[in-house]
């Protein structure tokens, strides 16, 4: 892939805002797209390749959360519920029907979107912390159902087999190919934000999100535009499940349906910056990478000694980075440019400031 | 089914409902005056139970004994948090809000593992223990203490809000900051004392439960959620609303295990709690 074309996808991505001046952050993305289509030609540990991975799944799903939470500022912390059923409705149909593992993905995200509707008609019109503590509830009632249900492996989890290998049956011996697979799905879900973001939903949902009540003077369907983004968010993230049920073969309700993983996809969001595109992708490679570096070198401990860094560094952050790492790193370039504008041009200041 | 087992189990849920409603007095109180939902709310519980069982082993005091000094400890606690971690995200977005209380809980889990292990660990022997008949009914002392002991600082907890100048100033805070600041009342000082307060209760709720429940740095995980529906139920910010919520909690909880299944007492008082947010999305006893 020559260098005109890694340029030509990050001006894809590039937000709308950032457009008119975005010569730094296409280049950022560049190096970015870069560093991610060479990782696994570098880097050879399988243990280092596989935290490339988590990474990845974590941004995928981060991103997916934030279509839901971001744009449209319905705060859920249940998303566990999509990403379990995800992972267990396509592996299921592995098991019990032989289907093809790609059409059980696009299944498991189908499901998804469809419970997401009963989801969002008991959920969406309550408001703020109610409307977060129902959809706790929500994923909450799924993983006791799914621990009870016989059918569905109950406490006990469900296992993929791993006799037939290869992109047909989606499951693989060695890392690289779901490297592949969760850069290609962490990929589709960007377009799919990017899609949203330069759309009339774009335009709706950040309406709704800022002014509810001016949205619906002139017009917009609230509890419909909300509806949409919160299916299009549950298909994505039911692909994330999907796509970890294939790597992990091997699923249970604590591991995919808990409000721990709910939490972890907000938290993602959240720390990188909710609302922007690549938000999700940076809190994901600071997340992830704290988790899982603190979990090798303190974990094995058994004392906790890796949950007090990993929990300590999530409340500094949260205390002193409120608007998230991207939204703190934002702040400050307007900051320093508004500041070497002062030096020359006070009045072009102002403007820039008032936008 | 005899009518003796259905009494029974509902007076077991009253019972264990009163602590609910204890652990969601806090963190509906601190809800109410400062609009944070406090995820760290259980571990203040399990602070509670382990300053009763280290007390207890450590210098033989009975728990009901140095319930006062917990509570007074956890006081400081909730207080010290506050200013050093809340003060600084009272204007922060919900979400930032969230991401940093949550933090605290993994943070208290993990530093009580640290400390105490993740061992299980609980009071032998205390003054209350056992159990006895009253009118047919076959009651666990602790419980009942523990009830009554939940009722009594509820009341003393409502006392003092409706019959206080300091309680009058915390809940003229709680209905109109800009308001109440007008008044000469100081909010920061308001917010610091919800804090106080919350934890203490949280922590009175821990030392009643330290006496018949196992103690374990996780111990917090098993309460918040019920909290947190309790506190929906009666309506964020409503102390009243949250008493009557623990009830309602307690009583479903054990009356579901009875009637469908104990692997489902959990999912009734969830659905339970959802379907009276179709109905009243502010809860029962909420402002709109």
């Amino acid at each position: 892939m020559s260098m005109k074309n890694v340029y030509f996808i990050s001006r894809c991505f590039a937000p709308h805002s950032a457009r008119g001046n975005s010569t730094v952050s296409s280049l950022v993305l560049c190096a970015a797209i870069l560093i991610a289509l060479l990782i696994p030609f570098v880097v050879s540990s399988p243990s280092h390749l596989n935290l490339a991975v988590l990474v990845l799944m974590a941004a995928q799903l981060g991103v997916a959360w934030n279509i839901l939470g971001g744009y449209a500022g319905q705060v859920s912390l249940g998303h566990a519920a999509f990403y379990g059923l995800g992972a267990y409705a396509s592996t299921l149909l592995v098991l019990k029907f032989g289907l093809n593992p790609w059409i059980c993905m696009l299944a498991g995200g189908l499901v998804a979107a469809v419970v997401s509707l009963g989801f969002g008609w008991s959920c969406l019109r309550l408001k703020g912390h109610y409307f977060a503590m129902a959809t706790i509830a929500v994923a909450e009632i799924l993983q006791i159902v799914f621990t009870n249900w016989d059918y569905a492996g109950a406490a006990v989890g469900l296992t993929l087999p791993m006799d037939k290998t290869g992109w047909a049956y989606l499951v693989f011996s060695d890392k690289t190919p779901y490297y592949w697979l969760a850069l290609g799905l962490l990929a589709v879900t960007l377009l799919a934000n990017v899609a949203i973001e330069r759309s009339y939903l774009g335009y709706y949902l950040r309406a709704i999100k800022d002014e509810p009540d001016a949205a619906r003077s002139i017009g917009v369907d609230i509890s419909k535009y909300k509806q949409i983004a919160l299916s299009i968010s549950a298909f994505f993230t039911a692909l994330g499940g999907s796509l970890y049920a294939q790597k992990e073969l091997y699923i249970d309700p604590a591991s995919v349906l808990s409000t721990s993983m709910s939490i972890k996809m907000a938290l993602v969001s959240i720390l990188g910056g909710v609302g922007t595109l690549f938000g999700p992708v940076v809190g994901a490679v600071v997340l992830t990478s704290i988790e899982e570096v603190t979990r090798a070198s303190f974990g094995g401990s058994g004392r906790g000694t890796d949950l007090i860094i990993y929990a300590g560094l999530i409340v500094v952050i949260a205390v002193f980075y409120p608007s998230g790492l991207l939204g703190w790193w934002r702040a400050r370039v307007e900051r320093s440019r508004a500041n070497l504008a002062l030096g020359s041009k006070p009045a072009e200041t102002h403007q820039k400031g008032a936008r | 089914m005899t009518l003796e087992i259905l009494l029974q189990t509902l007076a077991s849920g009253v019972l264990i409902g009163l602590i609910y409603s204890l652990v969601a007095i806090g963190l509906t109180m601190i809800f109410g005056v400062m609009d944070i939902v406090n995820f760290a709310h259980g571990e203040f519980l399990m602070l509670g139970m382990y300053a009763s069982f280290w007390m207890f082993s450590l210098y033989g005091l009975d728990p009901l004994l140095t319930m006062p000094l917990t509570m007074l400890l956890l006081f400081a606690f909730g207080v010290l948090l506050y200013s050093v971690v809340i003060r600084r995200i009272i204007d922060a977005p919900m979400l930032s809000q969230i991401f940093a209380t949550f933090g605290l809980m993994l943070l208290l889990r993990g530093v009580a593992q640290f400390l105490w292990k993740p061992d299980f660990r609980s009071v032998e022997n205390s003054w209350v223990s056992g159990s006895f008949k009253f009118a047919g009914l076959q009651l666990g002392t602790p419980q009942l203490v523990a009830g009554i002991g939940a009722v009594v600082i509820t009341a003393a907890v409502y006392l003092f809000l409706h019959h206080t100048k300091v309680g009058a100033a915390l809940e003229a805070t709680a209905a109109d900051k800009e308001a109440a600041r007008l008044m000469g009342i100081d909010s920061n000082r308001m917010f610091a004392l919800a804090w106080g307060l919350g934890a203490a209760c949280a922590g009175a709720a821990g030392v009643l439960l330290s006496t018949f429940f196992p103690i374990f740095p996780e111990v917090g995980a098993t309460f918040i959620l019920l909290a947190f529906v309790v506190v929906n139920l009666g309506g964020f910010g409503s102390v009243t609303g949250a008493f009557w919520g623990g009830i309602i909690v307690g009583v479903t909880e054990v009356m579901g295990g009875l009637l469908i299944g104990p692997q489902y007492k959990m999912a009734i008082v969830l659905t339970l709690f959802l379907a009276v947010l179709m109905f009243r999305p502010q809860g029962l006893m909420g402002k709109a």
